[in-house]
């Protein structure tokens, strides 16, 4: 499985920053075998890197590896889509979700 | 920043007219919404507020895109000789792309809000130092954003940062319809104060394009619509005819009209600054009264602009030599101008805004236009009505004589819409008609309307050979000429006539 790296912008030290934060290590603590790399990107600190990625809402997280982009907006506390999102549920359920995955990429 | 005894200061836009509609300008450090449907140029005159900041006033300008990409802008914009790629390398515009990204596929997860937006507009403004925002179009936000309570809560605290930021900000969101509610998602009750409205109205299959301001808050403003053209190359011109002042100085200088008998029928010529309609049907010597009206004025060394909407270019000198005037010879001496254009080759505004260009550029002394009636199909009878309200106070404001033709849709008698329409903005009215005397075509003239001066009363009889027009005696024994049914009188009724009012 290739890497993980994401970009996770947010708007300072807010609540929804922070549950931003704890909610992508909660589900990477549920998945220990995978590796991923996160960086946090204050927009208030840092808004050319925001302009770069033409962000506009926050928190918003980008999966930069692998390609495609994804994008995630939200405080990620919709534990299924992200979960789904990202590839991470269940080893069992791997297969039938991945394709399931990618049919509704297609449809967007 | 315009000074406003009636309410908040006001920054000075610079877009043609508007300014003068709005008593100044944009309410300063507000966000005023710009509204209006497809096609209403909402994102040329939110470029062009902020192309005319760095233009007029050296005002930076930050354009907040969601829709158009800023590559589409800057190339779309470029035909107006804004040259918006030149200005961002000089550090006075600034895009904030939130044009959507297609190729990211994007997940909604949970709460959120548009810190980003905030935080990129603040850096934009901060990094150029901009006065002025433009935010197109707020539709698109909700197109990318689906929750619609998000998106107003946010544009509400961008707008409040924005006042904070001491920036004077546009904010443009589409109508469905051009008359109904101001814009969709009912955002305009929250986010701004002030609304102006843009139209793209088909009235009568042309297509009319107007702009209201409907409300700014705790300060005054011109009121109702008023006619916008699109300039090819500068952009939107607003026309404030209604708005204009009736302040034109009036004189009692007389200048010729370019026959000794016409002008002893007004009572020693017509005024200097005055506009003069002449009505009558094909064939009267309308086109002659100008003829004589341009030549009297270039004896006189005076510089005379003529706008021909019937006639081509050929056809007007070869007739006027054929009244012995050499047309030719006036245009090469500077004193004649003749522009020949076809009526439909533009709107009404745009046949406005290039006349007063026209005008300005030649700086004439005398101005005709061979005929209005022929603009009359142009335009709806308002749009019409405009024109003529905005041509007539030009000259007028310059101090210029203006000469109109109108023709009558009858032979005999008979008034044209021209003529209702503007009969009461004009100052003296020459009637042109044919009299039907036993079987004979005879032409009569009369001064209907002479503003200011005493005129004679009489229809006097008209004769055309190749010298020009000759005034002659009145018709003393028909009447009903105006009416167009010309009854003759006997010599002994006329007598008795006479001796009944001596009596």
């Amino acid at each position: 499985m290739p890497k993980l790296a994401f970009e996770l912008f947010v708007t300072g030290r807010t609540r929804q920053s922070q549950r931003a934060i704890q909610n992508l290590r909660g589900y990477f603590a549920e998945a220990p075998d995978v590796e991923y790399e996160m960086t946090i990107i204050d927009v208030v600190e840092q808004p050319e890197r925001a302009e770069e990625r033409h962000i506009l809402a926050t928190p918003t997280l980008i999966r930069t590896s692998p390609l495609p982009p994804l994008r995630i907006i939200g405080d990620l506390s919709e534990r299924d889509v992200v979960k789904q999102a990202l590839g991470l549920l269940g080893a069992s359920l791997s297969t039938a979700t991945q394709t399931q995955v990618s049919e509704d990429h297609d449809h967007e | 920043m315009s000074e406003n005894p009636l309410g908040l200061p006001k920054l000075l836009t610079g877009i043609p007219g508007f300014d003068s509609i709005t008593n100044g300008g944009l309410p300063m450090n507000r966000t005023t919404l710009l509204s209006g449907t497809a096609g209403s140029a909402k994102t040329v005159f939110g470029s062009q507020f902020l192309a005319s900041g760095i233009e007029q006033f050296d005002q930076a300008g930050v354009f907040v895109t969601f829709e158009e990409p800023p590559a589409d802008i800057r190339r779309n914009m470029m035909s107006f000789g804004w040259d918006i790629a030149a200005w961002e390398a000089a550090g006075k515009w600034a895009f904030v792309d939130v044009s959507p990204q297609l190729s990211d596929e994007t997940v909604i997860a949970g709460e959120y809000d548009l810190g980003a937006l905030l935080a990129r507009i603040e850096n934009a403004v901060n990094r150029v130092g901009a006065q002025r925002v433009v935010m197109d179009s707020l539709g698109a936000v909700f197109t990318q954003i689906a929750q619609s309570k998000i998106v107003r809560n946010e544009m509400l605290r961008i707008t409040t940062a924005l006042k904070k930021l001491g920036v004077t900000a546009l904010l443009t969101a589409e109508r469905t319809e051009e008359f109904g509610g101001i814009a969709r998602y009912g955002i305009e009750e929250f986010v701004t104060d002030n609304v102006v409205v843009l139209r793209n109205v088909l009235e009568d299959e042309k297509r009319r394009r107007t702009i209201e301001i409907l409300k700014f808050r705790g300060t005054d403003h011109q009121k109702g619509e008023y006619p916008f053209t699109i300039h090819p190359r500068e952009g939107i011109i607003v026309l404030p005819l209604s708005a204009l002042e009736l302040k034109q100085q009036s004189t009692d200088l007389r200048i010729t009209s370019g026959n000794q008998v016409l002008d002893d029928m007004c009572g020693g010529g017509f005024f200097r600054d005055s506009v003069i309609l002449v009505s009558g049907a094909t064939g009267t010597g309308k086109t002659l009264t100008v003829t004589q009206f341009i030549s009297g004025g270039a004896l006189n060394g005076e510089r005379c602009l003529l706008f021909a909407f019937e006639e081509s270019r050929e056809q007007l000198f070869r007739n006027a030599r054929g009244w012995g005037l050499d047309f030719h010879k006036l245009e090469e001496s500077g004193h004649l101008r003749v522009i020949c254009t076809y009526p439909e080759v533009a709107g009404l505004e745009d046949h406005l805004v290039s006349m007063k260009a026209e005008i300005g550029a030649f700086k004439p002394n005398r101005v005709a236009v061979d005929s209005l009636s022929a603009l009359e199909r142009v335009g709806s009878i308002k749009g019409f009505r405009e024109f003529v309200i905005g041509l007539t106070s030009f000259i007028k404001h310059h101090e210029m004589a203006g000469l109109f033709t109108a023709t009558t849709p009858t032979l005999l008698g008979g008034a044209s819409v021209t003529e209702a329409h503007i009969s009461t903005i004009t100052d003296s009215i020459l009637l042109l008609r044919y009299v039907e005397m036993y079987g004979v075509m005879r032409r009569g003239m009369t001064v209907l309307k002479m503003r200011g001066s005493m005129h004679d009363k009489e229809i006097r009889e008209v004769s055309i050979d190749s010298t020009g027009m000759h005034i002659g005696s009145a018709f003393r024994n028909v009447s009903g000429i105006l009416a167009g049914v010309p009854v003759h009188a006997s010599e002994r009724e006329i007598a008795r006539l006479n001796d009944l009012f001596d009596s």
